[in-house]
């Protein structure tokens, strides 16, 4: 049982919940902001399941919250796709539906999990996570099939952060499941869903590495953990 | 001070008076989020499980059964967390559904929406976002009386 596996998956859940709330009293249109805001919740919720389980594994007296607060970009193990700017809805929405697609299919393997507790989180986090994929789902589809600059939008979205797809398949011995296996089952959810959305994939591959490694994060995750670091960093004995 | 030991099936009814913080109509037993009660020699461990993972509600809802069961003289109390098997909206008893729709919430349903307008009891209804106020909720619009509601999401 890997450590920095569940780091990986508290961390991709901390920085994308917490782009996310960035949404909270300014998304287009109320139900929205509230449901932004409502996803955000749920990957906070997880966040606390995954690094709280690596902390007590880890049994170095640290805590979720110490993980979160206390370490700097380069320790962060997440996905160079969640740690990207959230710039308009439309490039907000797509992010959300190529994570949600890898997640549903990485959380679903992770329930035939060896280890009970990590099946338990799944199992937990899954039923969240169907209903964030149906919902990023429907807005992609609704706006790749919506007005002109809707569409162009959407596509313009796909183009920006098809690069940052591939690093959710590459794979090590940190992970808790072979990541390589869940391609195909992606590839083919995201291929009917772009065709109800009249998007085009990108003909490229091209991979950008280095978030989940933490070798190379793009320079957006410092000013992000900026942000949301700063209260416990410059008030340690801050409680809520 | 508790001189005997209250039965499982008392403290079952005693938490069957506390309320959820966020929608105080249904209890805690009614929701289906007491998983187990259970002495544990001179302990009494009551397990909870967590209705969405990031429910701010949870620890306002360990905060009530501990003071519920104070109240009523229990003086060694743990609290156990269990996540698996996840929480369903299945484990919301008759009772508590019936409740919920006399408060103006329409109860879960697993066909995936809302049966009937809790309000004027119209089966027209619409969704207007598949979120609500809080995380176990979606906004529904009833077509005849126009009034939105708020309904309980299935999981």
């Amino acid at each position: 049982m890997s450590v920095a596996g569940l780091i990986r998956l508290g961390d991709n859940a901390l920085v994308l919940g917490q782009r996310l709330s960035e949404w909270c009293g300014h998304a287009p249109a109320l139900e929205e902001d509230i449901a932004l805001a409502n996803t955000a919740l749920d990957l906070i919720g997880q966040t606390q399941l995954w690094l709280g389980l690596a902390a007590d594994r880890e049994g170095q007296g640290r805590t979720a919250d110490t993980l979160a607060y206390h370490r700097d970009a380069w320790d962060f193990r997440n996905l160079l796709l969640v740690e990207q700017p959230n710039r308009d809805f439309g490039v907000t929405m797509m992010r959300q539906f190529l994570f949600d697609s890898w997640h549903f299919e990485a959380l679903t393997a992770l329930i035939g999990h060896p280890d009970p507790d990590i099946s338990a989180i799944a199992q937990k986090s899954v039923k969240e996570v169907t209903y964030h994929r149906e919902r990023s789902t429907d807005t992609v589809i609704a706006l790749g099939d919506g007005t002109e600059e809707s569409h162009q939008r959407m596509q313009s979205a796909l183009d920006r952060l098809w690069p940052y797809v591939g690093e959710m398949f590459s794979t090590d011995a940190d992970d808790l499941t072979d990541m390589r296996a869940l391609r195909s089952a992606f590839d083919a959810y995201v291929e009917t869903v772009l065709a109800a959305a009249t998007l085009t994939r990108p003909a490229s591959d091209f991979a950008h590495m280095g978030g989940k490694t933490g070798a190379r994060h793009s320079e957006h995750l410092g000013h992000m953990l900026a942000t949301m670091q700063v209260l416990p960093r410059s008030h340690p004995d801050a409680t809520w | 001070m508790v001189t005997v030991q209250p039965s499982v099936a008392q403290v079952w009814t005693w938490l069957s008076a506390a309320p959820d913080p966020e929608i105080p109509v249904l209890s805690l037993t009614d929701l289906g989020i007491i998983r187990d009660v259970a002495w544990d020699g001179d302990t009494l461990v009551v397990t909870v499980t967590p209705t969405y993972s990031g429910c701010p509600a949870t620890s306002i809802i360990n905060l009530e059964i501990e003071s519920a069961l104070r109240a009523k003289g229990v003086e060694n109390l743990s609290l156990k967390r269990q996540i698996a098997p996840p929480w369903t909206t299945d484990w919301m008893t008759d009772t508590g559904k019936a409740k919920l729709e006399a408060y103006g919430i329409a109860p879960p349903r697993p066909a995936g929406g809302p049966a009937r307008c809790p309000l004027c009891k119209s089966p027209a209804v619409e969704k207007i976002s598949q979120f609500g106020s809080t995380p176990c909720k979606a906004q529904w619009r009833c077509t005849d009386c126009l009034e939105p509601f708020d309904y309980f999401k299935c999981i």
